[in-house]
């Protein structure tokens, strides 16, 4: 009998992913036997904790769930609890958190493209490594961040968990004169990330690509940021409050993160590739010009490329932040005068990393009577599972040291905020 | 920490608290011919354990400090601004081992134990650079 060849290639910790992460894929006889991506953070209670709590802070406490997208949290649950009470926040109210969005978006994207995932492509080990090197590319990629950092705090009083968001709107709105400093700096950051759109679109790209089942939110005449309907690429299209009739979380063994799928299908895709896919036409001239320059059109499907497609969005982020500057009108109130009231409220947004859902149950007096919130991270689980499994299968005859940062950079495609997927996300590859 | 030392050390020493994020460190000690960091470590050493490192002599390791939750974390704030040309002649960096960095907890009694001390020799530190500067 001939021994059965099998290799497990495992990673402890997964290393430039925002969290704790664990890796294991195992290869029997020239077959990929096994993928898991396993998630050891602590649980994150978040969810129980929020019970007993008032509806007003339900903002402040889900924006602690993660330190780089802490608006996506608080966008997210302002929209459910606003939807339980009945009010709508629309006009320049509104039109602040998209630019607060922007602001998120710049600082996130920026830190995962040069810092987190450039390295991969690069060679190196790390951002450091990178630095050291091509200290110019770094030192844009920071002054990028600190641009997304400043627009945050302007405008949400400040850059990690902002202190002004509320349910309703703003407990302070800024005056024109307060965002205008922004304006060369939001510029500046628009060449930059013009910069990152030819650069990244030169790197070497694995061979790729999956017929993903795309999943964003959905705003006529807007590139999905933070509101509207929920579509899919096959089909699903839904306003936010039904998404529980079509997606489905499930609790496996190996991961403290909950896998999710569409119901009656399978896994799906959330994120900057499938925004950019659904949603490439609302993109700003200047982005669709960026993208077409590069070759990078609304079919693209390999997921390695994800790295252009956030350059992408950080001209466009920048771009439409420069618009609602330039259209922003001081309102005559911060925010929606309103009681609460006993119901179920269901938000959703375009965090970073995909689309956030969060659905609360309040009572007469607000008080949050449960809570369920499923981050991108977690939703792209199963997606992340399968495309470890089919990069390994196209890569069997690659070297193990190789093959393991392969699937490291598989899995950093997705910039996956772990801390936000546990409430719970780890990676180990095992190579026998 | 930060409440320890305010008020007890000389004038032009200047005291920040940040979250940690790169840029804002960076730039808050943009143009400092010296800079102490105080941060949490975990590294698995007992519970207020004070490690002392000068990052001015060699680099920091950056599995010291990751009980931060963002990416980044201060030991590659340090080393990215070292790669930059954007770090102070003098930097020193404190780190109290943690017990543990659940959201919201208190501190474990050995590390509140070490606060003092380290808010001491810091003060102790400072005071020696600017008679020498």
């Amino acid at each position: 009998m001939s021994e059965r060849r099998t290799k497990t290639i495992k990673t402890d910790y997964l290393a430039r992913v925002e969290g704790e992460g664990a890796m294991l894929v195992r290869i029997a006889d020239g077959q990929v036997e096994e993928v898991k991506l396993n998630i050891y953070e602590p649980p994150r209670f978040f969810e129980a904790f929020l019970r007993g709590r008032a509806f007003t802070e339900a903002p402040d406490i889900t924006a602690r769930i993660c330190g780089i997208c802490p608006v996506a949290y608080q966008m997210s649950s302002v929209h459910a609890m606003e939807q339980a009470c009945g009010i709508e926040v629309g006009g320049q109210l509104r039109a602040l958190r998209r630019l607060l969005y922007c602001g998120e978006w710049i600082e996130s994207h920026a830190l995962h493209v040069f810092m987190l995932h450039a390295p991969d492509f690069l060679g190196y080990q790390s951002a450091i490594e990178l630095a050291k090197d091509m200290p110019e590319v770094v030192a844009s990629a920071l002054e990028l961040k600190k641009t997304g950092n400043e627009l945050m705090t302007v405008v949400g009083g400040r850059e990690v968990h902002p202190i002004n968001v509320r349910v309703g709107g703003w407990y302070r709105t800024p005056r024109k004169r307060e965002l205008k400093p922004l304006v060369e700096k939001l510029e500046r950051a628009r060449e930059i990330a013009l910069e990152a759109v030819k650069i990244t679109s030169t790197f070497d790209f694995p061979d790729y690509d999956q017929d993903y089942e795309l999943v964003c939110l959905d705003e006529a005449g807007a590139y999905p940021i933070d509101l509207g309907r929920i579509v899919s690429s096959r089909g699903i299209d839904i306003p936010v409050e039904e998404y529980e009739d079509h997606f489905v979380e499930e609790h496996v063994a190996w991961s403290n993160a909950l896998h999710s799928k569409v119901i009656g299908r399978g896994s799906y895709l959330c994120g900057p590739l499938a925004r950019f896919a659904m949603a490439f036409d609302r993109l700003s001239p200047l982005a669709k010009e960026a993208a077409k320059e590069v070759g990078l059109d609304a079919s693209e499907r390999n997921p390695f490329r994800s790295i252009v497609v956030r350059s992408v969005e950080l001209v466009y982020a920048a771009d439409e932040a420069l618009r609602l500057i330039a259209e922003y009108e001081e309102p005559d109130a911060p925010s929606v005068e309103f009681e609460p009231r006993a119901g179920v409220g269901h938000g959703a947004s375009e965090a970073p990393r995909g689309l956030l859902y969060h659905r609360y149950e309040i009572d007469d007096e607000g008080t949050i009577l449960s809570a369920k919130i499923v981050p991108p991270t977690s939703q792209n689980q199963r997606t992340i599972e399968d495309d470890l499994r089919g990069v390994v299968e196209r890569s069997l005859d690659v070297p193990d040291e190789e093959l393991s940062l392969l699937c490291e950079q598989t899995i950093r495609n997705y910039d996956p905020c772990i801390s936000c997927a546990t409430h719970f996300l780890k990676l180990d590859i095992e190579r026998r | 920490m930060a409440a320890r030392l305010e008020g007890t050390l000389p004038a032009g020493v200047e005291l920040l608290e940040r979250e940690g994020e790169p840029t804002a460190l960076i730039d808050a000690w943009d143009g400092a011919d010296a800079v102490w960091l105080v941060d949490a470590v975990s590294s698995g050493a007992e519970v207020g354990t004070v490690h002392r490192l000068d990052a001015s002599e060699s680099e920091l390791p950056t599995e010291l400090f990751r009980a931060s939750t963002h990416h980044v974390g201060l030991a590659e704030a340090v080393e990215l601004a070292r790669a930059l040309g954007r770090l102070p002649a003098k930097t020193v960096v404190y780190g109290i081992e943690g017990e543990s960095f659940q959201v919201g907890e208190e501190l474990a009694p050995a590390v509140a134990a070490a606060v003092e001390p380290v808010a001491e020799a810091v003060r102790e530190e400072v005071a020696q650079c600017m008679r020498r500067s």
